[in-house]
């Protein structure tokens, strides 16, 4: 089944960014040169630490390939981890003039040993030039930090912070307090010191709650589905406790996590913070203003109505300028830029989701 | 604007809880004991989701000079049965009874509370009809107790909480669906937390009103566990019904799953068809409160469109809660037909029990139409 999907070229003859691009490694042995000798014996003793039942894989199994387009496998390990099958099967084919790299397992984000998190992190950001963004300049790295450790993650956004090979910072949006709260603001007065925006990408791994308010789902399809309750619920405490309102110059992307719900739920925040502004006076403004001005958003598994068009509702509604192209790739449910779009977008349109939105957001010529 | 003619069916209404000591009467000896000796009886099982003071729980013209909103008959009456002119009200009494731990308590407590609404409020008011509360942590203790009130035809729906112990399509709880069908109950989960979990897949959050708005987010969780279960499949003449749900939140969740599924249905083989045909056609929702924008006129009408149904909408006032000013409880733009199928179509279609009710008021005890409804 190694077939390309398409051989067509990029859209419409469109040079595009792609949003959400999963680098991995060969094997977690990769890492051992960026971590210390103490730590690659931590990890090769006692691996990673985190707040689910199985050890090495994921308690919902996924549906295909582990979770992979079953033809982006290369000779040797997963999907993601060989960047000259990358090139000639993603970045080339379909015409990507830069691709914003999502590193999620092992960079901390989720491990419970803080010290060995910060590590971790360390270790995958150097690891990300190294393999990835120094042999292809086509691509940009995220400075992953764990979130859970404020005081490192500020250390190490400012150690990166003169390196513009670092695009924006990867926090995981499975926080183990929602992210709104006080303990994550030192990471957004980092981001927003060094310009760079926060990126939240949908994550495998609890931080410690359930994925719905009444625990655990039963299958792959209801936890799919609860990247989007969980993005709707991290993005609402991002606006109440203020941290929009308190760190104007802060941008957000949402990545991965739908965008057909925001101007739903910004309607709800608007009509129920107009019943209770009272228990939150430091906003100073409707909530869809924040979320208008501060948050992008991401294509990527894009939603398809049974009558195309109703999508060019929701973007009109969320704003033309906000929404970002994205294929997930290596992941099975891929979008295709050729594809993606089941409706005609007009060429400003097109210009902007492909490329523009995020060259602006993220300062790219 | 206002309802336009007579004969509305009010699907939530929110009569106030009787005190602890009030549901003394409803007791037997052994918990009237444990209430009274252990000072239970001097506590208000006011819920954390509804704090009294707060904004979104009374309407403020809709708060009493003393005692609570909507707590007597005269005030529901005066401000939610007459400006509507709602033939029927369906009354929906939160209890905290439902955030016990202790599952044989909270039996007990919603039996009472189930006893004292037909005594205190259908037996006085005949345009009422009530939803039957049951400790749905325990599945078998709410059967027993959907058994023990079926009977009484007035009680239209059992009430389950969005926020609860596990997700309720799981088939742990399926005894409560096969006894509802069995009794052409509907099925009703009314926003609300016991808060045996976090509200949110990242804890807690902050402020209520952060609380108030993961409610609609808690409601997508319960339709995919409903779905993907396949509680619908189980049982094919459910009608599930979400109260105070919020509604603009439903075409994403339209799109996704039937996307979704197409991906994933080796997963879920008992979902043949579209998700969003399936929830078309078991899945209503109450009106209020409709979070639409203020200053787009065509947002509803888009929304609507994007639902693909006119069949799901069910009138509700949500009263005493505060969504909407003075009659206006309907939104601006709907067609007439629009409006007929919310206030009455709708709600006739759901509750079974309606059906045969609405005329003629009370017919207690007549369990003979029940079997039929089941097999229809």
């Amino acid at each position: 089944m190694n077939v390309p999907l398409r051989h067509a070229p990029a859209s419409a003859g469109l040079a595009i960014v792609d949003c959400d691009i999963h680098p991995a490694y060969r094997s977690p042995k990769d890492l051992y040169p960026f971590l210390p000798a103490r730590w690659q014996e931590h990890m090769t003793t006692f691996g990673e630490h985190l707040r689910q039942g199985l050890s090495g894989q994921l308690a919902w199994p996924r549906m295909m390939a582990a979770g992979m387009r079953v033809d982006s496998f290369p000779e040797q390990g997963p999907p993601g981890s060989d960047l000259a099958l990358m090139r000639s099967q993603h970045l080339d084919a379909n015409g990507v003039e830069y691709g914003m790299l999502m590193q999620l397992s092992r960079g901390g984000m989720e491990e419970r040993n803080l010290e060995f998190a910060a590590a971790l992190s360390r270790a995958v950001n150097d690891w990300q030039l190294a393999t990835f963004v120094e042999p292809e300049p086509r691509l940009r790295a995220g400075i992953v930090v764990p979130q859970e450790d404020a005081a490192f993650a500020v250390t190490e956004i400012e150690r990166r912070a003169a390196d513009p090979r670092f695009a924006q910072i990867l926090i995981s949006p499975r926080s183990s307090d929602p992210l709104g709260h006080r303990r994550y603001w030192p990471i957004y007065e980092a981001a927003q010191r060094c310009s760079r925006p926060i990126a939240l990408h949908v994550q495998g791994f609890s931080g410690g709650h359930a994925s719905t308010a009444s625990g655990w789902p039963t299958y792959y399809m209801q936890e799919h589905y609860a990247a989007t309750t969980g993005m709707q619920n991290t993005l609402t405490s991002l606006v109440f406790e203020g941290v929009f309102e308190r760190f104007p110059d802060l941008k957000v992307v949402l990545i991965e996590g739908g965008f057909a719900w925001a101007p739903a739920l910004c309607w709800r925040m608007d009509k129920h913070w107009e019943r209770m502004r009272k228990e939150v006076p430091h906003l100073r403004r409707p909530p869809s203003e924040y979320v208008r001005a501060q948050c992008w958003f991401t294509t990527q598994p894009i939603e398809e109505p049974e009558t195309p068009a109703h999508l060019a509702d929701v973007i009109g509604w969320l704003g033309w300028d906000r929404l970002m192209f994205s294929t997930d790739y290596p992941h099975w449910d891929f979008d295709h830029p050729q594809h993606v779009f089941k409706f005609q977008l007009t060429e400003a349109q097109k210009a902007k989701v492909f490329r523009d939105n995020a060259k602006a957001l993220y300062g790219l010529q | 604007m206002k309802v336009p003619f007579k004969g509305a069916i009010d699907c939530d209404l929110h009569p106030a809880m009787p005190s602890a000591s009030a549901l003394l009467p409803y007791l037997d000896d052994y918990w009237r004991d444990q209430l009274v000796n252990r000072h239970i009886d001097k506590y208000s099982f006011v819920l954390t989701s509804y704090p009294p003071n707060s904004p979104l729980s009374a309407r403020p013209d809709w708060r009493q000079a003393s005692g609570a909103p909507a707590g007597d008959l005269d005030a529901i009456r005066r401000q939610a049965l007459d400006p509507f002119a709602s033939r029927v009200a369906i009354c929906n009494v939160l209890h905290g009874a439902l955030a016990l731990f202790n599952e044989d308590m909270a039996a007990a407590l919603c039996s009472a509370v189930n006893d004292w609404t037909a005594k205190e409020l259908l037996d006085r008011e005949p345009r009422l009809r009530a939803s039957i509360l049951v400790p749905a942590h325990n599945p078998d203790l709410a059967v027993r107790e959907i058994e023990r009130v079926a009977p009484d035809r007035r009680f239209v729906q059992v009430l389950l909480f969005a926020m609860g112990e596990m997700l309720l399509g799981r088939r742990l709880y399926w005894p409560i669906y096969e006894a509802a069908a069995l009794h052409g109950l509907a099925i009703g989960i009314h926003a609300g937390s016991t808060y045996h979990h976090a509200p949110t897949a990242s804890g807690w959050p902050a402020h209520r009103v952060e609380d108030y708005i993961a409610q609609s987010t808690a409601f997508e969780s319960q339709l995919l566990s409903f779905l993907t279960e396949g509680v619908f499949h189980k049982f094919p003449a459910l009608k599930l019904v979400l109260i105070e749900s919020g509604v603009t939140w439903l075409p994403t969740l339209l799109w996704r799953t039937s996307k979704t599924w197409r991906g994933v249905r080796p997963e879920v083989p008992w979902i043949d068809r579209p998700p969003a045909e399936i929830l078309r056609e078991h899945v209503r929702l109450t009106l209020q409160p409709l979070d639409l924008p203020k200053h787009d006129p065509q947002a509803l009408a888009r929304t609507l469109e994007h639902i693909g149904s006119d069949r799901m909408l069910l009138f509700s006032t949500d009263y005493p809660h505060w969504h909407f000013d003075g009659e206006d409880v309907l939104p601006d733009g709907l067609s007439d037909e629009a409006v007929h199928k919310l206030l009455i179509d709708n709600p006739l279609e759901t509750f079974p029990r309606l059906r045969d009710g609405v005329a003629k008021g009370d017919n207690k005890g007549d369990n003979t139409r029940t079997n039929q409804e089941a097999v229809r």
